[in-house]
């Protein structure tokens, strides 16, 4: 079965795409959407780094 | 005809007067080919009133989104479709924040809410994070956490809080395209509470939100006006799900022609790279716009936005013999 993943700045699905706008943008925000399940993902954004928490998948870093 | 950046070299740079609105717009209507000579008479400027240092500053969010307040650009607004979602930062989090941005060599660490004004909550939650963070870290603290009332100014004062961050955001004319829930005067009286009560002000602003350039003078006239010690300049960056999603970027050369002018409105006050400047202006701009009357920088990421590493910007710096502004705790 095909599993659908999602663009983790728009929350669309990544075969809906082109996302060449959002990956450019991502070099400048953290992710927003989880991209396993395209929850809006609880985001806190520190001095120099960030976290990206979904409620299903569990917590990303950067 | 007099040029104005001859009257500017006298009136400025020479007596330390800075330019009224409309002398501002004469300079934001500078041709192109004069914007080199507008930068290097705002760096001379800068130079003699503020000296080479630079105060470097992080931010962060203490409470995010989920804001009863509709500023248009604002991700954090809970009345528009924003991806972001509402977090709070707990204290152990917030001093290693502040740690993080003491060890960058920054001198400054401003704590954020997106909100209408402290509620009991977050008045709390800043009493004991200033209180953490006082113990654990060697580094001035500011706050912005909206409109405030006079006990809560008298408040944030007694806790030590060296700077109040409160923007004006916009020109005066300006700001009901921008803002609905809340009028530009209650910013306003906000900024004089703090001003009257001995906390340093810091106010400023964002370019691009369909201001006008008389709008752009306008605000650069009102600024001075305040007398702010720092004035945090932001370039918009359009966030989704916001009513200025769509919104283009401000054009490079406007860019630096705003700092340019707002720097010789403002010979004194620290002038702040805040948000949008990667986009906006680029690397080759960031230097410009630093030899062009800005004298102070947040490094790092913003508040719901990522900026550019913090060692590129103390690395411009070195290159550019500014040296970074020490810390003196003078409250």
């Amino acid at each position: 079965m095909e599993t659908t993943t999602y663009c983790d700045r728009c929350g669309r699905p990544d075969a809906d795409g082109p996302h060449d706008a959002c990956r450019a943008a991502r070099a400048m925000e953290p992710p927003r959407y989880c991209p396993a399940c395209r929850r809006r993902m609880i985001v806190q954004v520190t001095p120099l780094g960030w976290t990206a928490r979904c409620s299903e998948h569990g917590e990303t870093r950067g | 005809m007099t040029d104005i950046l001859d009257v500017a070299r006298r009136q400025v740079l020479d007596e330390g007067r800075g330019l009224s609105a409309s002398q501002v717009l004469d300079c934001l209507n500078l041709p192109d080919d004069r914007l080199k000579d507008l930068l290097a008479l705002a760096h001379d400027v800068r130079m003699r009133w503020c000296g080479p240092e630079v105060e470097v500053e992080g931010i962060v969010s203490l409470k995010t989104g989920g804001c009863p307040e509709d500023c248009h650009f604002c991700s954090q607004s809970g009345t528009f479709q924003s991806p972001v979602r509402s977090v709070w930062l707990n204290i152990p989090e917030l001093v290693e924040a502040a740690k993080e941005t003491a060890k960058t060599g920054a001198t400054e660490f401003c704590i954020v809410a997106a909100v209408r004004g402290p509620d009991e909550r977050l008045m709390k939650q800043v009493r004991e994070g200033v209180a953490a963070i006082n113990a654990a870290v060697d580094i001035n603290i500011a706050c912005s956490l909206g409109m405030l009332t006079q006990e809560q100014v008298d408040e944030l004062a007694a806790m030590g809080v060296h700077r109040y961050n409160h923007n004006l955001e916009t020109a005066r004319s300006h700001f009901p395209n921008v803002v609905t829930t809340h009028s530009w005067e209650e910013r306003w009286d906000t900024l004089r509470m703090v001003k009257d009560a001995g906390m340093e002000v810091c106010c400023g602003g964002i370019i691009g939100m369909g201001e006008t350039r008389e709008q752009r003078a306008e605000f650069a006239g009102q600024l001075a006006e305040l007398e702010p010690d720092e004035v945090p300049l932001n370039f918009l960056t359009p966030r989704p799900g916001t009513p200025f999603a769509d919104r283009p970027l401000v054009e490079g050369a406007e860019a630096l022609k705003t700092i340019g002018a707002f720097r010789l409105a403002l010979p004194r006050t620290i002038l702040r790279y805040a948000g949008g400047r990667e986009l906006t202006l680029g690397d080759f701009g960031t230097r410009e716009g630093m030899l062009g009357g800005i004298n102070a920088v947040i490094v790092g990421n913003y508040l719901t936005t990522l900026g550019r590493p913090a060692e590129q910007d103390l690395e411009l710096l070195t290159e550019l013999e500014m040296p970074i502004k020490a810390l003196s705790k003078t409250l």
